[in-house]
């Protein structure tokens, strides 16, 4: 039964949307990623926190294939990643990823970066794509912004874009790679109730942050890395209030020190 | 009404005029050796300029119809010499009868490079398939009238400027899309393609245009059995072709080290192919970067076509000097005349192509900031 404190219980089928298996990589003879193994079920919102270096961009990157892993396996939606193109694409139309930097496209409106992809990838025509466009440019609260550029817009306004692009291919994962590092201080919390509002939506996410509440809000699970290793993957009130590995324990004085 | 740029911003107030004496005062005679080094430059003009100016314009001869007229002292350039072989010049020794099939590629040129230029005209996805495709064969067909009904022209009887513009023209249509390719292939993952790519860049960077002409004019026949080897000037706009896109690679691969891997990355991740990431998001960003790079290599081009002529093609150049020997027209100041007629042209297109670009990187800066 969920308690008061938990008043939005979002559902997570028991389908597989995830799943890796001593995964292991290599930059040069650097050994990047160690024997990685992590399942995610459909409608999970995972976060993962780790100290700088330690392997969380490289592990999501391998989601959707910007980054090749060495050994092991990856499934996607029961898609296997392989070196089979065809299947990546396939992944890639399935995956959304928001980056750190935004990586918005600087030399289209935001309405043109938003329907980049379902024109091109989905073959979606113009004026469909538009309405689909300005649909998810209104839910994370700024179609009025959609004839600009993206060098007129704040850093928190340019992330909401960036993650109206990525929902705008319809896709069943959602990728954050530190979504809000790169922001001010006080544009964090607009990106992050966006975010709250995708996980309600039962939204499948894996998301890279050291926002600890988001964490709790929001997350399953709470997967911990260092040095290219999950150490540690618990429910959120269990890591954050009784992490067993050492490493966590100091990594969370450092985090909630500040 | 307040004035607004395209992208919605009121504009700037205009600068209030200050009048030409503040003007110079600032900016020419701020101090000794500002004053100094404007006087200097002053006298530099003085020196040639007036000389300059009464030689092509007042003590110029401007019209008569034989040498006589520009015989005598104190005669400035001879301009109906220039008259007399404006054909020469424009198109060589093509067939006088012939002569309206270069008009007719000319004028059908004109037409569809302006509105390909201007950046507001209609339907440009068509104008630059009839400009890239259809044109060139239309003006194949036409220039060297291997179809029933036309009169060959063998390329040998080609020349002047006609030779100068194909040269050039064909330069530049094969140079960027080929330079592109290269410049991709230079930065692809697979070792393979990428070392294909080194090795083509760097050759053609390391000959000079010269010796490329030469080898393609005297060499490749000897190589080749008799009869198979292709005509001479298409020989050299090969050898034109392949030595620009070597150094349109490197500019373009310049623009391309400017973006960000981030812009190819989300590219990538919303699922566009390599193809789609390189032709929407990466390429707009690169080449606009790199705008003067791609002009100054077709200035660079158009000048350097002039280099056929030790390859026994007479382009403007050439035609320019073969009438000199022409003794109906013999004056003292005939080659003057002649040389600074080549160079105006040749100013004229290549002054064309630097204003132009001008005019596009000042539209992409004010309509896209970053
Ligand atoms: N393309 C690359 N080539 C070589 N080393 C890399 C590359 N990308 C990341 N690394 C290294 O891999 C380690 C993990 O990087 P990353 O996954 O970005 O860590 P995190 O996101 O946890 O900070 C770092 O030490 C980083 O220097
Ligand atoms: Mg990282």
């Amino acid at each position: 039964m969920s308690g008061a404190n938990t008043p939005k219980k979002m559902t997570v089928s028991d389908k597989v949307m995830i799943e890796m298996t001593g995964v292991n990589k290599w930059f040069d003879d650097f050994h990047v990623l160690k024997d990685i193994g992590l399942k995610v079920n459909e409608g999970e919102r995972i976060v993962i926190a780790g100290p700088s270096g330690s392997g969380k961009s490289t592990l999501i990157r391998c989601i959707n294939r910007l980054e090749p892993h060495d050994e092991g396996r990856i499934v996607i939606d029961g898609i296997e990643l392989t070196e089979d193109l065809k299947r990546i694409d396939e992944v890639r139309r399935e995956v959304g990823m928001v980056f750190q930097q935004f990586n918005l496209f600087p030399h289209m409106t935001v309405l043109e970066n938003c329907t980049l992809a379902p024109i091109w990838v989905r073959k979606m025509p113009e004026n469909e794509a538009r309405d689909l466009a300005m649909n998810f440019l209104e839910r994370v609260r700024i179609p009025e912004q959609a004839m600009k550029y993206p060098g007129q817009l704040s850093g928190g306004q340019q992330q909401r874009v960036a993650i109206a692009r990525a929902l705008c291919m319809n896709p069943k994962i959602m990728l954050f790679d530190e979504p809000t590092s790169a922001l001010d201080p006080e544009m964090i919390k607009e990106v992050l109730d966006v975010m709250v509002e995708l996980a309600q939506e039962g939204m499948t996410m894996l998301c890279v942050t050291h926002e600890m509440g988001f964490a709790r809000e929001v997350a399953n699970r709470v997967v911990f890395m260092d040095a290219g290793e999950i150490i540690e993957e618990a429910p959120p009130e269990e890591f954050f209030n009784s992490p067993k590995n050492a490493r966590t324990k100091e990594f969370l004085a450092q985090i909630l020190a500040h | 009404m307040a004035m607004e740029d395209v992208t919605g911003r009121p504009r700037p107030p205009m600068r209030s005029r200050i009048s030409p004496v503040d003007w110079a005062r600032r900016n020419l005679f701020s101090s000794v050796g500002n004053t100094a080094l404007t006087l200097f430059c002053l006298w530099l003009l003085w020196l040639a300029v007036p000389p300059f100016l009464d030689f092509t314009i007042f003590s110029a001869v401007w019209t008569g119809a034989t040498r006589e007229v520009c015989l005598g002292p104190d005669k400035g350039a001879c301009w109906p010499l220039v008259w007399a072989n404006l054909g020469q010049f424009i198109y060589g020794r093509y067939p006088e009868d012939e002569i309206w099939r270069v008009n007719v590629v000319f004028a059908l040129g004109f037409a569809a490079i302006v509105p390909a230029l201007i950046p507001s005209a209609p339907a440009k996805r068509f104008n630059l398939i009839f400009l890239l495709v259809i044109y060139p064969l239309i003006a194949l067909v036409l220039l060297a009238g291997d179809r029933p009904g036309l009169r060959p022209v063998p390329t040998s009887e080609w020349g002047g400027l006609l030779v100068t513009l194909v040269v050039a023209l064909t330069g530049i249509v094969v140079s960027l899309p080929l330079g592109i390719v290269l410049a991709l292939g230079r930065r692809s993952s697979m070792p393979a393609i990428r070392t294909v790519c080194i090795v083509f860049i760097e050759f053609w960077r390391g000959v000079p245009l010269i010796t490329v002409l030469f080898m393609a004019s005297v060499m490749l026949p000897l190589f080749l059995p008799e009869g198979m080897s292709p005509d001479n000037l298409l020989r050299c706009l090969v050898g034109v072709a392949l030595f620009s896109s070597a150094y349109m690679a490197e500019v373009v691969r310049g623009g391309l080290q400017a973006i960000p891997a981030g812009q190819y990355e989300a590219a990538r991740a919303t699922g566009l192919t390599y193809w789609q990431a390189m032709g929407l998001v990466v390429l707009p960003q690169a080449l606009r970067h790199v705008i003067p790079g791609i002009v100054n290599t077709f200035i660079g081009l158009f000048k350097d076509t002039t280099l056929v002529l030790i390859v026994g093609i007479f382009d403007l150049l050439g035609q320019v000097r073969a009438q000199l020997s022409d003794p109906s027209w013999t004056v003292p100041q005939g080659a003057l005349t002649a040389y600074i007629f080549a160079a105006l042209v040749y100013w004229v297109f290549c002054f064309g192509m630097s204003q132009y670009s001008n005019f596009m990187e000042r539209r992409l800066n004010t309509s896209r900031e970053r």
